[in-house]
């Protein structure tokens, strides 16, 4: 019988920038230092893949504070 | 290989009439519905020959499958690539084979509305397209003819739509993508004039006779523009054709030390050293394979009498040149790169040019909205790899083995027929 999807699967997810939008305020780095890093002009490097559970909350902060609303959460589904 | 798309009348005798057109090839067969076209094109295995590659069937599909209101065809002819000009050549020589393939497109995804985008600089090519639209009668849906910005993203598939819709020639963030939601928010196909003249022979052809030629994993014929050799200008090669053939026929050389090197795929593609490239076949899948680029079909001979750098420092500066300026990794890294590689390539680098513009490079890709950043490294790495020796003469001896610092000559491209 089926049942409920763990809960990990359903919040899978990746951080995806809106590059046109990104204007390099590095809030974002500040708050997650383990998933994003800054280049020579202050624009993120993200690592690519689903954030792990144990920094999704860190990641939804990141989101949350950036001034031009680059950063987002995209669902993604985990095989 | 007897020409296909270069078929007919020679190439001095200016764009085929519609009468002539007609008279040569027959008529397209008309009500060709999707059921009936898409899968005789996805058989034929042509691939797109705007510079991505992308099977043309599945695109087709793609399109007439969205839900979203009725698709509309965007026919691309910016040929924004510097090294390249058969587009051009195609839309002024044979208007009317496009024509057929974009009514063909249309039909097939169900479009109701056409935009044809051709690069404005390219007068001729829109001279003929537009003689030939007064021409045909068979025209039953609303055309619109564009004149894309003489800029390097303008043909870049959002960048199209975006022009389309608000006369702003810049890409736009992706997804959704114009198969989803294009011109006028709707589903759009956007596809190079030469993967349509392409498939206006398939409709009348079929598959099976498109697929009679080719001399490697991808079929067909494909147009080349050629620069650097004694015989420029644009051929139709059979595919799969291996570089060392083209050359002796443009006249580049019968044999690998008559040149240095060569830039496939256009300022968007990857250095193959002569001696290596020689025997790689004009494939898209097997160049990709290979580290390089098939592209939009451009194959730049690059003398011994050339340097490597001074070309790729161009080309940077070029391509920095040439950023939307929209989003920061293009604007700046690009910027950077090009300065660092100028400085190289005229012998007043920076103690560590070379490490950084490598380490820059590497950082790019995949951080733009388009993909012009990594497009721009991607030529800047292969060159890192085929010219290793030049650069780091470059670097510690702020100097050039090639004599006298003779600099890459952009070629003139010119719009024959070779």
């Amino acid at each position: 019988m089926l049942t409920a999807q763990p809960t990990s699967r359903a919040a899978a997810a990746e951080l995806v920038v809106d590059r046109i939008a990104c204007d390099g305020f590095g809030m974002c780095a500040e708050l997650l230092p383990e998933l994003i890093d800054l280049d020579d002009w202050g624009y993120p490097i993200v690592r690519s893949g689903d954030v792990p559970d144990e920094l999704m909350d860190h990641a939804r902060r990141a989101v949350a504070v950036c001034p031009v609303l680059a950063l987002r959460l995209r669902r993604s589904v985990r095989p | 290989m007897e020409p296909r798309i270069f078929a007919g009348p020679p190439a001095a005798g200016g764009p085929e009439s519609l009468a002539d057109h007609a008279a040569r090839l027959g008529p397209m067969p008309r009500g060709s519905a999707a059921e009936a076209t898409i899968p005789v094109i996805e058989a034929s295995g042509l691939l797109g020959r705007g510079g991505a590659g992308f099977p043309v069937g599945r695109k087709w599909r793609s399109v007439a499958g969205q839900a979203g209101g009725a698709p509309a065809l965007l026919v691309n002819g910016a040929e924004g690539e510097p090294l390249s000009s058969k587009d051009r050549t195609l839309m002024r020589l044979r208007p009317h084979l496009v024509l057929d393939g974009a009514l063909l497109a249309a039909d097939a995804v169900g479009a109701d509305r056409i935009a044809i985008y051709v690069g404005s600089a390219h007068r001729d090519a829109r001279d003929s397209i537009e003689r030939a639209l007064v021409e045909r009668r068979d025209i039953r849906l609303p055309v619109q003819l564009f004149a894309a910005p003489a800029t390097y993203v303008a043909g870049e598939e959002s960048a199209a739509v975006h022009f389309v819709n608000a006369a702003d020639a810049r890409p736009t963030v992706t997804p959704p993508r114009p198969y989803e939601r294009g011109i006028d928010g709707r589903p759009t196909l956007v596809q190079n004039v030469e993967s349509l003249a392409n498939a206006a022979l398939i409709a009348r052809f079929g598959d099976a006779w498109y697929r009679g030629v080719g001399r490697s994993s991808t079929p067909g014929s494909a147009l080349v523009t050629v620069s650097g050799s004694d015989r420029d200008g644009v051929r139709e090669i059979e595919i799969g054709t291996p570089i060392g053939e083209l050359a002796e026929v443009a006249g580049a050389g019968r044999d690998p030390r008559d040149r240095q090197a060569v830039l496939l795929g256009g300022y968007f593609g990857g250095w193959v050293s002569a001696e290596r490239g020689w025997g790689l076949p004009l494939d898209p899948v097997e160049l990709r394979d290979a580290g390089s680029a098939f592209g939009a079909g451009v194959v730049a001979f690059l003398g011994h009498d050339r340097c490597g750098v001074r070309a790729t420092a161009r080309i940077m500066d070029y391509m920095a040149g040439q950023s939307a300026a929209q989003c920061g990794p293009c604007v700046f890294g690009l910027r950077a790169i090009a300065d660092a590689t100028a400085g190289l390539a005229n012998g007043t680098a920076a103690g560590d040019d070379l490490a950084r513009i490598e380490r820059w490079s590497q950082q790019l890709a995949g951080r733009g909205a388009c993909r012009h950043p990594d497009g721009a490294v991607g030529q800047l790495l292969s060159s890192l790899r085929v010219f290793g020796s030049e650069w780091e003469i470059h670097q510690r001896r702020r100097t050039c083995s090639r004599e006298g610092f003779r600099s890459f000559a952009v070629p003139v491209v010119r719009e024959k027929v070779a």
